[in-house]
């Protein structure tokens, strides 16, 4: 028989705020994978909500493309505010 | 990839480590620093999953409510411990079935101090107050080590570590103020689980062969020899503070120095229980065994459960 696929578990901490990855766990199915998070990742009041995605579901970028991938945002200071040199009389700009 | 690229690779590599940046899973590393890191996390996890045998013992015969339910939520968070960690190292490239499976077989070590039995109940405050506060003073360090998956794990077990050394503590501090049985009771325990304690912090600096390349890859912080003097300052004065003895009559305090100057361990010992030969070794690993193959129909079942779902879903689409 099988072993159980690995799942990654994503818990949004209270309202308001994301949900994080906070690591994995192995579960036959969604619904055990659930109940797994909740016992493994939220023993104190961690979360108030949980996504559990099969690990296999998940598509990563690869380390060595980061430089295509990343590199040119660097060369783009134009998109930041402080590129503008605007007076100091301007307040609140 | 040519021996010259695997070496240039290697110095940026160990660059990125020394500037504090953290290896992700996708990362490349030498396979060195993989295979240190599968032995080690799951090493670790192995410890937190066996460590709750000698504990379980106990849950039954829990003196009060309180104190069961304090156990049980301990012997909990090792079960939750072990799973971080296990799934921290999954991320390394190697499957939950091969980790069991090297525990299983006997290939894989755990912490030896999990092969004394317990007992008495103060063996629970013992094993709270000495051998969870040995791992947390070698646990507190790898929070900032270098693999971000292990670190992120040492951050959460850290956090729920402190429960287990306070409510360990306390069983020892009221029995201690309890009858003179009582006390008898808590220090005989302190007595067994003292040396055993200060030996799971790993062989002495002289005899560790890791300790060099684990410090450059940030694994270890301290060496083991000044992890077990942090250990031995901070206990000694606890003992103390509840009136128990520590049970090694050449312990004294180096007014020059400040720290607490101990006697030999007996590292004789340590190393036979490593190997196999303490008191509870075979009854740990048959226990987990028994655990996991009685446990097969279950998984088993649910695997076809989901499978069958999955089927029925797909033929609803259709
Ligand atoms: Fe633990
Ligand atoms: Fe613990």
């Amino acid at each position: 028989m099988k072993n159980w696929p690995l799942w990654e578990v994503f818990i949004r901490s209270k309202n308001g705020l994301e949900h994080r990855h906070c690591g994995s766990l192995h579960a036959s199915d969604a619904t055990m994978a659930l109940e797994n998070a909740r016992d493994v990742y939220t023993r104190r009041m961690e979360g108030v909500s949980i996504w559990v995605v099969p690990s296999a579901q998940i598509t990563a970028s690869n380390p060595e493309d980061s430089a295509e991938l990343f590199d040119p945002a660097k060369d783009k200071a134009y998109r930041h505010p402080t590129f503008y040199e605007l007076p100091d009389e301007l307040k609140h700009m | 990839m040519s021996e010259h690229e695997v070496k240039n690779l290697e110095e940026i590599f160990d660059a990125r480590i020394a500037r504090d940046e953290k290896i992700e899973p996708k990362d490349w590393m030498p396979e060195k620093y993989r295979q240190t890191h599968i032995r080690q996390i799951s090493q670790h996890a192995h410890s937190e999953i066996v460590g709750m045998l000698p504990e379980g013992n106990w849950i039954t015969r829990a003196p009060s409510l309180k104190r069961k339910v304090a156990l049980l939520a301990k012997i909990q968070d090792e079960a939750g411990h072990g799973l971080y960690l296990y799934s921290a190292c999954e991320t390394l490239g190697i499957s939950r079935e091969e980790l069991y499976d090297q525990l299983h077989s006997g290939k894989a070590k755990y912490s030896s101090i999990f092969n004394y039995p317990t007992l008495t109940w103060a063996d629970m405050g013992a094993i709270g107050w000495l051998v969870d506060g040995a791992a947390i003073i070698n646990q507190v360090p790898l929070t900032t080590t270098s693999f971000g998956p292990y670190a992120r794990a040492m951050v959460r077990v850290c956090k729920e570590e402190s429960f287990h050394q306070r409510q360990g503590f306390q069983i020892m501090m009221t029995l201690a103020e309890g009858t003179p049985e009582q006390k008898e009771m808590a220090q005989d325990a302190l007595n067994r689980w003292w040396f055993p304690s200060l030996m799971m912090l790993g062989p002495t600096d002289a005899a560790s062969v890791h300790t060099e390349q684990s410090m450059k890859w940030k694994l270890k912080r301290k060496t083991n020899d000044e992890l077990r003097q942090q250990f031995v300052d901070q206990t000694v004065p606890q003992a103390h503070m509840i009136g128990l003895t520590i049970p090694d009559p050449t312990l004294k305090f180096n007014e020059e120095t400040k720290h607490y100057e101990f006697g030999e361990l007996d590292w004789d010992e340590f190393w036979q229980v490593v190997k196999g030969h303490g008191p509870c070794n075979k009854e740990r690993i048959s226990a987990r065994v028994n655990a996991w193959n009685n446990g097969k129909w279950v998984r088993d079942a649910a695997m076809a459960y989901a499978e069958k779902q999955a089927n029925k879903e797909v033929k609803q689409a259709i």
